[in-house]
């Protein structure tokens, strides 16, 4: 039997909730700061030289002296900032991609995206011998010309999340072969040196790889804030959305095409970091206990992981070896993923 | 009414006929095409050789001639390999789709060859492991931890294994696969060297004395596929007229999934990770015999090796006078069958 009085109730819970929701989201946003913040601290702190607080904040603040200078400004810095600024871009990308064709595994990283960077990079470097500022290059062209194909494949009046996915991972799967190909044609140690990249790492990172995905992250922000509102509105699917006055094609399409843009900078910038655009945004979801879109949470989600990522990659090893901030990213992102795939996989929508 | 009841149920219904003459026409023609396959991989590749020069060389081989030693040391050994990886993965496909009543089942896509690829890397990396019959054991094990994660994920959620979800998960389960394989190898450049050679899906990679060690887990993979056709055909019907028909769904997924893992395991240590033979060869099995698994299982036995010994000729024609992995070669032809089946108006389950 329900009342008026009861579906009165209804939309006064809903409201609530929906507040309760923002306010959750809100602390979980400074939660995430504070731990960023933490991190972003120790990896300039620590290190072969380490720094205490205070002389952190002097050096910072452009007091320090000359060596600290050097460790903290041009050594450390750099290579934070770009870590954080990666994890952003892989994060927003994944999250977008996952709600766009509406697939918690549907990540760059999952449907051949990030791969056709890779397969570019490395043709790049051991076969037309590329620097690192062409293979860059190569790494976004590879990106776009693979986003593009599987685009153009899948499009049959309307791209449907499903089809898009599938196609993806077709793809994938040929730049997977075409990557194995590579690698066995060069020479050993020109393999190893793309391995390596293909692991991928923040070290050695310059002020042009961050400036890179900077530019495109400050570039793209405004019109993800623009497209995200429209994005809600998609999820009450096409027909309504249209009559809302939303096109759902060409939204998707620009929402792609800025998930793409983010994956290949920041591809290019450090190399496919193995499953930070996966992971970012089902954490955030799961933290926040909701289904929605919480980019904000995501991306800060990614940075996290990348810095934890590239200071336990640094410091918390045991062995002499420095390694890859990748290898700490892909040992625990592929047993959550697994984990994932075993317990919640069952939202797939499709044929 | 009593009487209909008390009748034994059939073993295996009969699925709707296809017109035999389609199927025989069908059988020849694989006939011919596998043995058009096997002449042109044993006659082409940079070195000619006439027909009549491989008819004595195979008759009468004189190891003096240059021409017969290229034949016996290098043209047979790869088409045995391409055979028996190619019927191992053709069939593992047919099994793959009939027991996951899924189209898009593929060893490769599935991720049960990665499974398969990364306890391979560690026997290379940890225990040192060089022969094939020392890699097949790894293979076997990681080809039935892949295949129980994937078979896990599909029986999860209430709409069962999607087409969708059965391949994001397969790919996820490689890309997971191939992180932890990339996680082993930059530590250990060895094993890099021989696992890149190894991961191009290569069929002279390790010669025959490696291939024919494995020729009896294919035999009895082949076997049990066979056995397991029936089966097929009553879990085609779904699980619950399945069972109502008198089929034992446990045994029937059990036989299933030994053989596949015995077909996978086998074919990835021989010729390394291939994608897509199991994908596309119980398709166009399916589109000449209609549903009935008895006669794709058999389409399959045929096509699948034709399939790959195709791929390995080409890649010798192409790429002259160097040569491309059948693997790669393979992955090209088949990711176009994966689209076309995508694009079709809907994915009916199978």
């Amino acid at each position: 039997m329900t009342t008026r009085s009861e579906m009165k109730t209804d939309v006064a819970s809903l409201s609530h909730a929906r507040a309760r929701q923002s306010r959750r989201e809100g602390r979980l946003v400074l939660a995430l700061l504070g731990a960023l913040v933490l991190v972003a601290a120790l990896s300039l702190a620590v290190g072969a030289y380490s720094l205490s607080v205070p002389d952190l904040l002097r050096t910072l603040t452009g007091q320090g002296t000359q060596s600290e200078n050097f460790i903290v400004l041009s050594l450390r810095l750099p290579r934070l900032t770009l870590a954080v600024l990666v994890g952003v871009a892989f994060a927003i990308s994944g999250a977008l991609f996952q709600t766009v064709l509406r697939n918690p595994l549907a990540s760059p990283d999952i449907i051949g995206v990030t791969g056709g960077a890779s397969a570019a990079a490395v043709f790049g470097m051991l076969i037309l011998g590329f620097g690192s500022v062409a293979t860059s290059l190569a790494a976004c062209a590879g990106a776009s010309i693979v986003a593009c194909a599987i685009y153009l494949l899948a499009w049959r009046g309307g791209v449907v999340g499903y089809r898009f996915v599938l196609i993806g991972v077709g793809v994938a799967f040929m730049v997977q072969g075409l990557l194995g190909y590579l690698l066995s044609r060069a020479d050993l140690n020109d393999a190893q040196g793309a391995l390596l990249w293909l692991v991928g790492s923040v070290s050695g990172a310059g002020w042009r790889d961050i400036a890179l995905v900077a530019v495109v992250l400050l570039a793209l922000l405004p019109v993800i804030r623009v497209l995200s509102g429209r994005l809600r509105v998609l999820q009450l699917g096409d027909d309504l959305a249209t009559s809302l006055g939303v096109g759902a094609e060409r939204t998707r399409l620009a929402l792609l095409v800025v998930a793409v843009a983010l994956a290949a900078s920041a591809t290019a910038a450090v190399g496919p970091l193995a499953f930070v655009a996966f992971v970012a945004a089902p954490i955030a979801r799961r933290l926040l206990g909701t289904g929605g879109l919480a980019l904000i949470p995501a991306a800060l989600i990614g940075a996290l992981i990348t810095t934890v990522a590239d200071f336990t990659a640094q410091h918390l090893l045991p062995g002499q070896l420095e390694l890859p901030a990748g290898i700490i990213t892909g040992a625990i992102g592929a047993p959550y993923l697994l984990w994932l795939l075993a317990t919640s996989n069952t939202t797939g929508k499709g044929a | 009414m009593t009487r209909a009841l008390e009748r034994p149920a059939p073993a295996a219904p009969a699925p709707a006929s296809v017109h035999p003459r389609r199927v025989v026409i069908g059988f020849i023609m694989a006939l011919v095409l596998l043995g058009l396959s096997i002449a042109a991989s044993l006659l082409v590749g940079t070195r000619e050789i006439s027909p009549v020069t491989l008819w004595s060389a195979l008759v009468n081989p004189h190891r003096a001639l240059t021409d017969h030693t290229v034949i016996l040391d290098l043209r047979v050994p790869r088409t045995v390999v391409g055979l028996l990886a190619g019927l191992a993965l053709g069939l593992a496909g047919a099994l793959m789709q009939g027991v996951t009543r899924n189209p898009l089942a593929d060893p490769g896509l599935l991720g049960v060859n990665a499974g398969a690829s990364l306890f391979v890397v560690a026997g290379i990396a940890w225990f040192g492991v060089t022969s094939s019959l020392g890699y097949v054991w790894f293979a076997f094990a990681g080809a039935a931890v892949a295949a129980t994660i994937v078979y896990l994920i599909g029986s999860l959620g209430h709409e069962g294994a999607t087409p969708v979800k059965l391949a994001l998960a397969g790919t996820a389960l490689t890309a997971a696969f191939t992180s932890l394989i990339t996680i082993v190898l930059l530590a250990d450049s060895e094993a890099f060297d021989r696992y890149r050679f190894w991961a191009a899906g290569s069929l002279v990679a390790r010669g025959l004395d490696a291939a024919l060690p494995l020729a009896p887990f294919i035999l009895v993979g082949t076997v049990l596929a066979i056995v397991a056709a029936r089966m097929l055909n009553a879990l085609a019907l779904g699980d619950d007229l399945a069972r109502g028909l008198g089929q034992n769904l446990v045994t029937a997924r059990i036989v299933c999934a030994v053989a596949i893992v015995l077909l996978c395991g086998s074919a990835t240590a021989m010729a390394g990770p291939i994608v897509f033979v199991g994908l596309a060869v119980p398709h166009v099995a399916r589109w000449i015999t209609g549903p009935d698994y008895r006669l794709i299982i058999v389409f399959s036995a045929f096509f699948g090796p034709t399939l790959l010994v195709t791929a390995d000729v080409l890649g010798r024609i192409v790429a002259q006078p160097g040569e491309i992995e059948a693997g790669l070669v393979v992955a090209f032809l088949g990711a176009p069958v994966l689209i076309a089946l995508v694009r079709r108006v809907k994915l009916a389950g199978l």
